[in-house]
């Protein structure tokens, strides 16, 4: 009986130790799987990371060469702003647009509505005629471009006005061959 | 920016006398002007006397046009009491008129004189002029004003002063810009503001002890008053848009102003105690340079509501507003005399801008100048003579015409250009 019952006890002991041992085979088995799988992710990680930086990286190369559209686009815009003229002259007591003046202000609204900026206008007058209705008159000349803007689509804001009527000639002495150099709006 | 706010001592700016001086030429006299002998004047007070009140007196005179003084030079006597004055020396040398005073000093300056008719050997007239001896010119000036108005008839204006813009050329070619009061003689010239940003506009309030004009040193127009005496000044509008023309009322206290906030510019009315506006025009046209006449109850303007730039009236009590001018292409610019009758304005004819007159009563224009490019007419207090810009070569010089078409004299600066002239209206205090 007692041999029976050690016999017995080391089978049991014996039996603990397999299940022990099976046990601790099934641990490590798992242990390697979850290693496996963690792998797995790291390496889909990494894909997935991959991807997304190459993603981001053909995103950046898009929105580079995008700007460098746009940079074109506005340089290209302010090109035509400045071969425009940012000069525009006008006929002896009229605040009329010349087609030509309105041509030119098409490339500066263009100019505009791509990159949002704001411009000033100066008017200006000969010297004929008194000092303070030309201040009147080189604002309707002012007001006649900022106008012609404001209908091109600029948002009035965006356009200031200011009249120097005839305090700012750009040619002195009298004729009108500096007269209609000076009868003008400016964009500043 | 720059820009200077000089506050004004008389006597403290001699370093812009060479810049803003101006010179009077007389070009045209009248045909008999009147042959007058100021014999220089006693000084009873210690040192030298502070000027030559002969010599001023005898300046505005000639100025006048309508006399012709005598050069002391030619003086066989030179008498300083009614008991030296032997009429046979003055009659050879065929004065019409002796004048002679003597200037004496305690706290004040004194100027006691006397004005004689040679012919009939009878003194006319006697009087005295008492002041602070700063102003010892001006006080000369109201002894002319006194002699003047004694033989014609009509108030002097000797004593009397000017505002004017002057312009000159930086050497980096930019232009400079002064404002500047002055005797009406061109002497004693104060710088009011300078810098480098455009002045015009200028305007006397009644009292003639402030000036309000129009100054683009924010970068803008904007319109300030500023007090002589202190240089203390304010800037009463910065709308946005033009702000423009401010004149005074004749009781000093609203201004009428142009503004264009609203869209276009049109005439305005500011109450200088509450600062409340009031919009006196409305029309889509130019409606600018208000002028008032001088009961206050109405104003002359400039618009161009019916093609051209004519004159037209507006009265205060109803808001009506009727065409004043008719004749010519160009009419703008006006100033009404104290008689409420003469306008001095700015005409085109045959292409040419002309200072004119033209009566309210009969509707009669009168061309005074034969220059092609005159501007700012303003009218002496007195309303004798007008005073205006216009132009020499590339530079813009001062002249004065007589209402009547007869005298003509040029202020011209020694150097760059003058313009916007206003002259004050009488000055009752030192």
């Amino acid at each position: 009986m007692t041999t029976k019952n050690t016999l017995g006890k080391a089978a049991a002991v014996v039996l603990m130790a397999a299940l022990v041992s099976a046990c601790s085979s099934n641990a490590a088995k798992e242990e390697a799987a979850a290693q496996a799988a963690a792998e797995r992710a790291a390496a889909e990680q990494a894909v997935a990371a991959e991807a997304a930086a190459a993603e981001q990286r053909a995103a950046e190369k898009e929105k580079a060469m995008r700007m460098a559209e746009k940079r074109e686009e506005k340089r290209r815009l302010m090109d035509a702003a400045s071969a425009a003229g940012s000069v525009f002259y006008f006929d002896y007591d009229s605040s009329t647009l010349s087609d030509g003046a309105r041509a030119a202000i098409d490339a500066h609204v263009a100019l505009m509505m791509a990159d949002g900026g704001n411009v000033r206008l100066e008017g200006h007058t000969d010297e004929r005629g008194t000092r303070e209705y030309n201040l009147a008159l080189g604002e309707r000349r002012a007001n006649a471009v900022r106008d012609y803007m404001v209908a091109s689509g600029v948002p009035s804001y965006k356009v200031e006005t200011i009249s120097y009527g005839e305090e700012n000639p750009v040619a002195y002495g009298s004729g009108e061959s500096s007269w209609s150099k000076n009868r003008r709006v400016e964009i500043k | 920016m720059l820009l200077r706010v000089s506050i004004i001592v008389f006597g403290l700016c001699f370093s812009f006398n060479a810049l803003a001086q101006l010179e009077i030429q007389v070009t045209r006299g009248i045909d008999n002007p009147t042959s007058i002998a100021i014999a220089p004047f006693a000084w009873d007070g210690l040192g030298a006397a502070p000027e030559d009140f002969a010599q001023i007196i005898d300046s505005d005179l000639a100025r006048s046009g309508q006399f012709s003084p005598v050069s002391r030079r030619d003086m066989l006597s030179l008498p300083t009491r009614a008991e030296d004055i032997f009429y046979r020396d003055w009659r050879a040398i065929a004065a019409r008129y002796l004048v002679i005073g003597r200037v004496s000093k305690d706290a004040q300056l004194r100027v006691e004189f006397a004005l004689y008719d040679v012919e009939r050997g009878i003194q006319l007239f006697s009087s005295q002029v008492v002041g602070p001896e700063f102003e010892a010119r001006m006080i000369a000036h109201r002894v002319a004003d006194a002699i003047y108005e004694k033989l014609t008839g009509i108030q002097g204006a000797f004593a009397t002063r000017l505002i004017y813009v002057s312009v000159t050329r930086n050497p980096d070619g930019k232009d400079f810009y002064r404002l500047t009061v002055a005797d009406a003689d061109g002497q004693r010239p104060i710088v009011l503001l300078e810098g480098r940003d455009p002045i015009l506009a200028p305007s006397w309030s009644p009292d003639g002890k402030e000036v309000a004009y129009v100054s683009f040193e924010s970068s803008r127009p904007a319109i300030y008053r500023q007090v002589l005496s202190t240089g203390a000044r304010e800037q009463l509008t910065n709308f946005r848009g033009l702000n423009n023309s401010p004149v005074w009322s004749p009781d000093g206290k609203s201004m009428a102003l142009v503004l264009s906030k609203d869209g276009s510019p049109d005439i305005y009315l500011l109450d200088l105690a509450t600062k409340q506006l009031t919009r006196l025009t409305r029309h889509y046209a130019i409606d600018t340079e208000p002028t008032w006449m001088p009961d206050g109850k109405s104003l002359l303007f400039t618009s161009d509501r019916g093609g051209r730039p004519q004159i037209y009236r507006y009265t205060l009590a109803t808001g009506k507003v009727e065409r004043v001018t008719f004749e010519g292409r160009y009419n703008a610019r006006a100033r009404v005399a104290e008689d409420g009758r003469n306008v001095a304005l700015v005409h085109q004819r045959d292409g040419r801008f002309h200072v004119a007159v033209f009566d309210l009563i009969t509707e009669r224009m009168t061309v005074l100048t034969e220059t092609s490019l005159d501007e700012s007419p303003s009218i002496a207090p007195n309303g004798s003579l007008v005073i205006y810009a216009t132009k020499r070569g590339e530079r813009s010089v001062l002249s004065a015409v007589a209402v009547d078409g007869g005298v003509k004299f040029s202020l011209p600066a020694r150097s760059g250009s003058v313009q916007e002239p206003a002259w004050s209206p009488m000055l009752f205090s030192w």
